[in-house]
């Protein structure tokens, strides 16, 4: 049981660089609490990896501290620092059954025997291996294996943290649902402190109380699942959560008031002057921009695609190419059509950051 | 599932056809041969049947004693040698480094004793256990051990088995090496973060990971092992009396030495007929082994 | 070129994978073919493609039988959902591999090399190596060697299943358009829904060998002619339920019975197979002609755009889709919705009774 605290964490596997472009990781200051769920979300080379492995204890970071509640652990062992971790491909003791599999994290630290066989059946159960508890690791499916090291990562009550790295990687699509919604389920049963690597973004959001998106080594915003949908705070999550990704144009912004491509378009809010030379664009979501056959913004129609529950069109906006939805009932038959943005879903990004506007 | 056929194919498989009926099978046709018949003078032959066969399992005739304990003498030695060289193989395996510049270097010293030709081992050895002037033999009799490996049988068959220990436990360690490396870093951080040992590493993770490639060790040196030869012919000459005198020694010496071929060609055949009914005994009870324990 | 399948039958060690297929495709036209991972679809692209022999039945090429005819005296290009390329050629070099194969000239090899990398975004990547380029610009490549071919069956076997997300969601939007002006038969094999709606043209569901229903897309998403390629033709999953009908009521096992409301109402007494998507469920307001069952929230699983709800009720557990994220916990009692009008009613055999849109 632990909170987990980013000391101003930042990592470079060059070192003594003080090049920002080295840093695997950039400076990071944040605290992770006690029985919450955490998902590090992002493409390849974001740095989730780097970060977990901190917190594993594979690397030491360049700078900053990392607290488990109070104790600094930054220099500790993997083995010293009270941890579990599911790692991307199972990994199962082959000579032992399932169940001597669970028990032996608890085992090797001289846990009593009758209170072993409880909290293995236990967690067998939450993770339905009840039935295969005697059979041989090595003779079960990818699935079932990927199960036992779940189990062997959630066995331990008393960890600072339960680390996954990926770890519905080798799950056969079907079955990832179920896994899921297990693992949601034991973690509101077993109140420990989750950290959740990954890029898929569904396996993140469902997850995850909080996710922390991350690009090229930066943070680019902490925020539960609606947050991220509604209002992202960087270009980039507006584009890497949802699909299709948040719209976004280049405008000029003048207080309410943006252009875009010889169209006023409505604010809803005041917005101070940018700083010139900076990048300036509009960002909306498909999901809230509906394209009718006449009034709003006029767009020209290049494809609409029936996705069976819901219908996608891909319009142009000037020069800008925007998807938009199709309202339920409503048939688009010509090239030109208007398209209504919900105005307080329409944001301004500056630098690719979000600004807020002061209500008018 | 057909895929599309296509007969040419064998013509390309055909030299290799050729080459082993050249190289194979017609020598052994002519051991065949050899084994049911009798000479008489100079290349009169004519058929025995199956006598020279019933002389050598007979350990009652003279041929079938020296058969017997030849036979018993090269068991003894292939356990000695896999008992020694498999666990000898694994622990070094398990001290080499794993990365770094150290890990080429330490891979060619190891694998040099391989790459020596099998009579330069036994010249150097020969040399090397000389209570005289050779290094081995004389430390060992300067420490006051009665050491004497052309006059004594316990020295003789130690040398030996030093000999193939220092040639071919390399080669376990090699095989060992490359089995220990395909194991993912993942299986030895799970273990530090399940708390497990260093011996619950080895014996959880390490050992079962390298079942695969032991079989494989296990079997090639069985096979050499067994068919021990030069070491002991060039360095003790099957001696003293005939404690290293292994089939292979018997075999050279019915066969060139007393030119009985009938005794020779049979001996031969059933040499290869045990080689190959071990080999296969040993590779059938490992496989299953592994079978009964998926189950 | 046209390309038939007729009565193809494909067996291996006993087991029979593909049983008795009849297709035809037209050029100029995309197929697809859907199904679950081990439901033949690479089976049978490697026997359009003559990559292996049908066990019974025939293959014809414009109405000549070419049942055997190897591989490489076919105008055959395939995509793998492996990404293929030659590790030590250059991206130019992989894509004019099959070119250099044909002997036609340099210039007209750069042309028809440039003309393809432009199509897929590669210009700037034609000295790389493969190693040296993403995941998504190997496939481009790979992509890219098909077109190039200018073959007369082109044949991707889920070319994307091995892309991250946002990658697939780009790459295919693109390749109908890359295709469509070539003129060849596309063959696209998928596993997802989604893919196949995307893709437009027709669409085979297949399920264990077989093919259950060919038609145009969108067809055969909404009026399926068997339960099976209701299913295939699901994501989230096909929520189902027995069902008896009796007068005016359905009853779902002894626990519970409702009005026998909507696509219910007409159908005669008797036991059938009530199937809905995801999509004609919902957790708030009921449609004109509801089935309504009270249950709790079992999972939300979140994609961004669209949450699937998991929904716990006493005859089983169903999907509904909200829009956008959803908060609600797991847990949480709810009442499911789902559109009796839209509904699909299979008969035992599994074939429809009655069929609303399906969503």
């Amino acid at each position: 049981m632990a909170r987990i605290t980013l000391d101003g964490i930042a990592h470079s596997y060059n070192p003594g660089s003080t090049s920002e472009a080295d840093f695997a990781l950039k400076r990071l200051d944040h605290v992770w609490e006690q029985g919450r769920a955490y998902a590090l979300l992002g493409p390849s080379g974001c740095g989730k990896t780097t970060l977990l492995n901190i917190i594993s204890g594979l690397v030491v970071p360049s700078s900053g501290r990392l607290l488990f509640d109070d104790r600094d652990v930054t220099h500790l062992p993997t083995e010293q620092r009270n941890i579990a971790q599911v790692f991307q491909f199972p990994v199962v003791y082959d000579t032992m059954t399932v169940a001597q599999n669970l028990a032996f994290p608890l085992k090797n630290r001289g846990v009593a025997r009758g209170a072993i066989d409880a909290r293995v059946a236990e967690i067998a159960a939450m993770l339905g291996l009840t039935p295969e508890l005697h059979r041989r690791a090595r003779s079960l499916t990818a699935d079932a294996k990927q199960k036992i090291s779940l189990g062997r990562g959630l066995v331990r009550s008393d960890v600072a943290a339960v680390l996954f790295d990926e770890p519905l990687t080798v799950i056969d699509p079907a079955l990832k649902w179920e896994l899921r919604s297990k693992l949601k389920a034991i973690h509101r049963a077993l109140d420990l402190l989750m950290v959740y690597v990954t890029h898929d973004q569904v396996e993140a959001l469902t997850f995850a109380d909080e996710v922390v998106v991350m690009k090229d080594g930066r943070v680019l915003q902490i925020a539960t699942p609606a947050e991220l949908f509604e209002q992202p705070e960087h270009t980039f999550v507006g584009y890497f959560i949802g699909s299709p990704g948040m719209n976004l144009v280049e405008a000029q912004v003048d207080g309410h008031l943006a252009r875009v491509a010889d169209q006023t378009i409505e604010l809803g809010r005041r917005y101070a002057a940018p700083a010139p030379g900076s990048s300036v664009r509009l960002g909306f979501r498909p999901d809230y921009a509906s394209l009718v056959p006449a009034g709003g913004i006029p767009v020209r129609v290049r494809r609409i695609e029936d996705l069976g529950r819901r219908r996608l069109a891909r319009v142009a906006l000037g020069e800008n190419d925007i998807f938009a939805t199709i309202p339920h009932g409503v048939s688009i038959e010509r090239e030109e059509a208007g398209l209504l943005i919900e105005q307080d879903r329409l944001f301004v990004y500056v630098d690719e950051q979000r600004v807020a506007g002061q209500a008018r | 599932m057909d895929k599309p056929l296509n007969n040419r194919a064998w013509l390309l498989v055909a030299p290799v056809l050729l080459f082993v009926l050249f190289s194979a099978l017609l020598p052994m046709m002519t051991v065949v041969n050899y084994s049911v018949q009798d000479q008489m003078g100079e290349n009169h032959f004519f058929w025995n049947g199956d006598a020279w066969f019933r002389d050598l399992l007979n350990p009652a005739t003279e041929v079938g004693a020296r058969f017997a304990g030849a036979l018993v003498r090269n068991l003894a030695f292939s356990v000695t040698a896999l008992l020694i060289e498999v666990p000898l193989g694994i622990a070094v395996a398990l001290c080499l480094p794993r990365k770094g510049w150290t890990v080429g270097a330490t891979l060619v010293v190891i694998a040099l004793p391989m790459l020596i030709p099998w009579n330069v081992v036994g010249t150097i050895w020969q040399i090397f256990a000389r209570q005289d002037i050779g290094l081995f033999g004389a430390a060992l009799t300067g420490l006051g051990l009665h050491y004497n490996d052309t006059q004594d049988p316990v020295s003789a068959w130690c040398t030996i088995v030093i000999i193939d220990v220092w040639h071919w436990t390399p080669l376990v360690v090699l095989l060992s090496y490359a089995g220990l490396r395909a194991i993912p870093d993942a299986f030895y951080q799970a273990a530090r973060i399940d708390g497990a040992g260093r011996w619950a590493v080895f014996i959880n993770i390490e050992l079962p990971k390298l079942h695969k490639v032991l079989v494989i060790a296990i079997l090639l040196r069985f096979m050499q092992t067994f068919m021990i030869y030069t070491e002991p012919f060039v360095v003790t000459g099957g001696g003293p009396g005939n404690a290293t005198t292994f089939l292979s020694i018997d075999l050279v010496k019915i066969a060139l030495g007393q030119v009985d071929l009938g005794n020779a060609a049979s001996m031969s055949l059933i040499y290869n007929l045990i080689t190959i009914t071990l080999s296969w005994i040993f590779f059938t009870i490992m496989t299953q082994l592994d079978r009964r324990r998926e189950e | 070129m046209s390309l038939r399948l007729e009565n193809v039958s494909v067996t291996a060690g006993g087991r029979t994978i593909i049983h008795d297929v009849s297709l035809a495709l037209e050029p100029g036209t995309m197929n697809v073919l859907l199904g679950a991972t081990l439901a033949g679809k690479t089976t049978l692209m490697r026997l359009m493609a003559g990559l292996d022999k049908p066990t019974s039945g025939r293959v014809l090429i414009d109405g000549k039988d070419v049942t055997g005819v190897p591989v490489r005296r076919r105008s055959v290009a395939m995509v793998f959902q492996q990404f293929m390329n030659y590790p030590w050629l250059s991206v130019y070099e992989n894509i004019a591999s099959p070119l250099r194969v044909a002997r036609l000239n340099t210039a007209e090899i750069d042309r028809r090399v440039r003309r393809a990398a432009q199509l897929l975004g590669l210009e700037p990547l034609l000295d790389r190596l493969p190693q040296q380029i993403s995941g998504g610009q190997q496939q481009r490549t790979a992509i890219a060697r098909a077109i190039v071919k200018g073959a007369d069956l082109v044949l991707l076997d889920e070319p994307l299943a091995n892309l991250d997300y946002k990658l697939r969601e780009e790459l295919r939007e693109e390749l109908p358009r890359i295709f469509a002006e070539t003129g060849a038969i596309l063959v696209y094999a998928t596993a997802e829904p989604l893919e196949a709606l995307l893709l437009g043209g027709s669409t085979a569901t297949l399920s264990q060998g077989r093919i259950v229903q060919a038609g145009p897309t969108l067809a055969v998403y909404h009026r399926p002619s068997d339960i099976e390629s209701a299913r295939v033709f699901s994501d989230p999953p096909l929520n189902e339920s027995d069902i008896v009908k009796e007068d005016d009521v359905i009853r779902f096992g002894a626990a519970q019975a409702l009005p026998a409301a909507g696509a219910l109402a007409a159908i005669p007494p008797g036991p059938y197979r009530l199937a809905f998507r995801a999509d004609i469920a919902t957790l708030g307001a009921p449609w004109p002609a509801s089935l309504s069952l009270a249950g709790r929230i079992a999972l939300a699983e979140i994609s961004g755009s669209e949450s699937f709800v998991h929904v716990e009720t006493a005859i089983g557990t169903f999907v509904c889709v909200e829009r956008g994220v959803s908060t609600r916990q797991p847990g949480q009692p709810t009442s499911l919705h789902v559109d009796a009008a839209r509904v699909f009613v299979f008969d035992r055999d599994g074939r429809p009774v009655a069929a609303g849109s399906g969503g």
